[in-house]
């Protein structure tokens, strides 16, 4: 009697062994969590990174942001103003029901109704004046004035299920919120369970016990191909030490964001490192309004930022290379546009030279021989090694006569303050969600303005009218190579007249075990579907 | 009694508000959360619209004013990172760190005691004095180092514990609890030494000096003299009074624990309320952050009242109506 419970095990290994499809767990360490598990309450990376597991969108972007078919297999823009998205064949939701026009007009629909959202999803649906289904299988998405980025918005957009959120049986869009047909609107709490957060994606919500962790399933019917994992386990750890900790006790497989201090003794004990360029550029931004800037000494209260020279000869004492090397440990590239090459819009400009003498002397033909005081703002907790950064910049300016301050705080008390153009100076970093020109130079650098909505993050106020116009005209034009030219030229004015001074871009890193791969991601996303076993 | 409940009870409200105020003000001075919480790809027109949305539009007299309306009626405000009630998220948090912080204290009493009445007793031998020693390292090594310290050893080297995190978890009369599961308790003992250490050390040290000064008591050298075992000596003369100045520290304590976890929870990633009021904090969550720390003062307040009340149990020469609150 003995000898068959033995056996029984024994063929059962034997038997597991042989299968490579054996019953497989994934376990992540994120350094944050989502806020919720409604994919259209928070629209933010933390969320967007986890969500697009359970959820997908018309279009999605692949590693290097290009974009690809999602749920709509093809699309095109029948006139300026209307986009044509063709269904994909055969997909069906997590509760058995099929993809079908009605699903997509609901989740536009849906978009102005969620109520409580720290960050709305209206970015990406304000501009929208109608949609229609033309049969099952075809949604028209028509737009108030021409936007080329649709279909780049729409992979940020995942799709909710029409049948499990209660809709009936015919939605109609209407913008604004008032669409009809659409039922009593479950909020986001509801979709801490898993009948209501109902996707098309490759995992389905198991359990999300906030701050605890979050538990995904395989689901079978997944259209694409077959999930890698049988449960995937997600679990928010903040601190970098315990996040590394988790990794090698084998707690966790995976983790992302290392410190860059501690890559060696990861490597060393046996773990992958795999890193990879991303899109968030770090910058230096210069105060341009008017002449009252701010925490400037020295100048008779002019503010010599506003001299195209002063600001050539900051960018030029910054020695991109040691930061890279010494504070970055590698992990960075230095950087001469604002977004790295070769990505959509960029013109392959070289990172601007170390050449304090010429530096020093551009500040003497400027009216500033003996330099002047500044006072230099960053975070601390926001971007890689962000305030050590500023420290090594704020030398390199001390050396050419920019006698430089560090103002370093917390992240949250820096980015109000930075809105409330208290910094002559600041170091920040910009990751383009849409992966291409327009973002960074619509946020950071066009011409503030409230009605436009164009460069609201543009705290250094620089404004070049002539750039304002090209830019705008890019971001009408449906034609990508007549728009990719319009974008560099747009970028290469911009540059030129250093209205903006790109430091590097951050390099992203992940730490997990030997038996799984990861092709990184330059948006920085940690996305469990897109983590597999590594082939041998 | 009931005078010195009511009079107390009073004084708690006082103390509720005036933390409300200061902590309402403070984080309105830190920064903007929209800044922080919104994705930097919006527009002006939707970063003004989700401000009006929170309320954080308004001058902070009138924003100030509705919360107290509102927090009169019972309701705290809704969190503007989650969009869900404030007290709602926080007490899906509390099972998690009462279940750590009364773990860390029955460790800290069942170990904390024994060893401090045994340092009492025999101060100048080598178990007294190594004890000693030890304490003084568990108030010494800081808390955040003593947690890296432990997960070092006993996950990274041993591999015998779990790094972080709570383990599996049962429903009991509605409340999750993890110490009912193996891989639960698995997942307890790092996170709540950590918490104890500090506190056992205390309670070795107030142990042992009572102890030394109980033994030169009279009634002691009387019960040695009367011939009772030394036994029944420590364990119910020299005992039961060193407890009263234990209780009082334990209980002020066991409030310092709950409410400020943080440092062991965010070590551990525990999901307990101070990591929650970490990550508030960093995010401007002013509604969480305001409940949460009205909170801690009703527990702190609350657990006073109770080691009063034990106080007058233990001792029977104490009124309650007579202490001077």
């Amino acid at each position: 009697m003995n000898v068959r419970p033995a056996l029984l095990i024994a063929s059962l290994v034997a038997a597991t062994s042989l299968t490579p499809a054996m019953a497989a767990d994934l376990s992540i360490g994120l350094k944050s969590e989502p806020t919720s598990m409604d994919p259209q309450f928070h629209n933010l990376a933390t969320n967007a990174q986890v969500l697009e597991n359970i959820f997908e969108g018309l279009t999605k972007q692949d590693a290097v942001q290009r974009l690809q078919p999602g749920l709509a297999s093809k699309w095109e823009a029948s006139d300026d103003t209307t986009w044509r998205f063709t269904l994909r064949d055969g997909v069906k939701f997590q509760n058995g029901s099929p993809l079908t026009a009605r699903d997509v007009i609901y989740t536009l629909c849906r978009v102005p109704l969620v109520q409580n959202s720290p960050s709305p999803f209206t970015i990406y649906t304000g501009a929208i004046s109608d949609v229609t289904a033309e049969g099952d299988d075809v949604v028209v998405v028509k737009t108030a004035s021409a936007n080329p980025l649709l279909p780049t918005d729409m992979a940020s957009l995942p799709i909710v299920s029409a049948d499990a959120l209660g809709a009936e049986k015919t939605v109609t869009y209407k913008p604004d919120g008032k669409c009809k047909g659409m039922g009593d609107v479950p909020q986001s709490p509801a979709f801490n369970s898993p009948d209501i957060a109902v996707g098309t994606g490759p995992y389905k919500l198991d359990s999300f016990v906030r701050g605890s962790k979050l538990v995904l399933t395989k689901f079978d019917g997944y259209w694409g191909e077959a999930p890698a994992w049988d449960t995937v386990t997600m679990r928010p750890i903040s601190s970098a030490g315990p996040r590394v900790a988790a990794l090698l006790s084998g707690d966790v497989d995976m983790i992302e964001s290392p410190p860059i201090q501690d890559i060696p003794r990861i490597e060393g004990a046996g773990f992958k490192i795999i890193d990879a360029l991303s899109n968030r550029i770090i910058y230096l931004h210069l105060y341009q309004q008017d002449e009252k800037a701010p925490s400037i000494t020295g100048t008779n209260g002019k503010n010599p930022l506003l001299d195209k020279r002063v600001r050539e000869a900051i960018s030029l004492s910054i020695n991109r290379k040691a930061i890279v090397d010494r504070i970055m440990g590698g992990y960075a590239k230095a950087a001469g546009e604002l977004l790295p090459p070769p990505m959509f819009g960029t013109n392959g400009r070289e990172p601007d030279g170390y050449d304090p003498e010429k530096a020093k002397q551009l500040l003497a033909e400027a009216g500033y021989p003996d330099g002047f005081g500044i006072t230099l703002g960053t975070p601390n907790d926001r971007y890689i090694n962000d305030e050590k950064v500023a420290q090594a910049i704020a030398q390199m300016l001390t050396r050419i006569g920019i006698k430089t301050k560090v103002d370093a705080v917390t992240a949250s008390q820096f980015f109000s303050r930075r809105n409330k153009l208290e910094f002559p100076i600041y170091l920040a970093g910009w990751g383009a969600s849409t992966g291409e020109m327009s973002s960074p130079l619509k946020s950071l650098v066009a011409t503030y303005d409230k009605e436009t909505g164009m460069g609201p993050t543009n705290a250094g106020r620089y404004s070049n009218p002539a750039m304002d116009k090209i830019l705008t005209e890019a971001m009408s034009t449906i034609d990508d190579t007549k728009r990719e030219d319009l974008l560099k030229k747009a970028e290469q004015m911009v540059l030129d007249d250093y209205g903006i001074i790109p430091l590097h871009y951050e390099q992203t890193v992940w730490a997990m075990k030997k038996g799984l791969s990861y092709e990184p991601r330059v948006d920085q996303y940690t996305i469990a579907a897109e983590v597999k076993p590594a082939s041998e | 009694m009931i005078v010195y409940l009511v009079r107390r009870l009073g004084q708690s409200l006082v103390a509720i508000a005036a933390m409300a105020v200061l902590v309402f003000v403070g984080v309105y001075a830190i920064g903007n959360p929209v800044d922080i919480l919104i994705n930097p790809e919006s527009t002006q027109a939707q970063i003004a619209a989700t401000m009006q949305r929170l309320g954080l539009d308004r001058p902070l007299w009138e924003q100030f004013g509705i919360f107290v309306w509102n927090a009169l009626h019972g309701d705290l405000g809704i969190s503007f990172v989650y969009g869900r009630p404030a007290m709602q998220i926080i007490l899906e948090r509390l099972p998690a760190t009462m279940e750590l912080a009364l773990v860390a204290l029955v460790l800290s009493v069942s170990i904390g005691i024994p060893l401090g009445v045994l340092a009492g007793l025999k101060p100048n031998s080598i178990g007294g004095r190594s004890i000693m020693a030890g304490s003084i390292l568990g108030f010494s090594l800081p808390n955040f180092w003593q947690g890296m310290l432990l997960i070092l050893i006993f996950a990274v080297l041993l591999g015998w514990l779990p790094a972080g995190g709570r383990g599996e978890t049962v429903e009991v009369l509605g409340i999750r609890v993890s110490f009912l599961t193996l891989d639960g308790l698995k997942h307890l003992i790092l996170p709540a030494m950590n918490l104890a250490l500090f506190k056992m050390s205390l309670v070795i040290r107030l142990a042992r000096a009572n102890t030394r000064e109980v033994c030169l008591q009279d009634y002691v050298k009387y019960a040695r003299a009367k011939g009772l075992s030394s036994r029944r000596i420590v364990l119910v003369h020299i005992l039961k009074n060193i407890l009263i100045p234990v209780v009082t520290i334990i209980g002020l304590e066991l409030g310092s624990m709950v409410a400020f976890a943080i440092v062991t929870e965010t070590v551990f990633a525990w999901p307990g309320m101070g990591k929650l009021l970490i990550d508030s904090i960093n995010l401007l969550d002013r509604p969480v952050i305001v409940a949460y720390l009205m909170l801690t003062v009703l527990i702190i307040v609350t657990i006073n009242l109770v080691v009063d009340v034990i106080y007058s149990l233990l001792d029977p020469r104490v009124r309650l109506s007579e202490v001077d609150a």
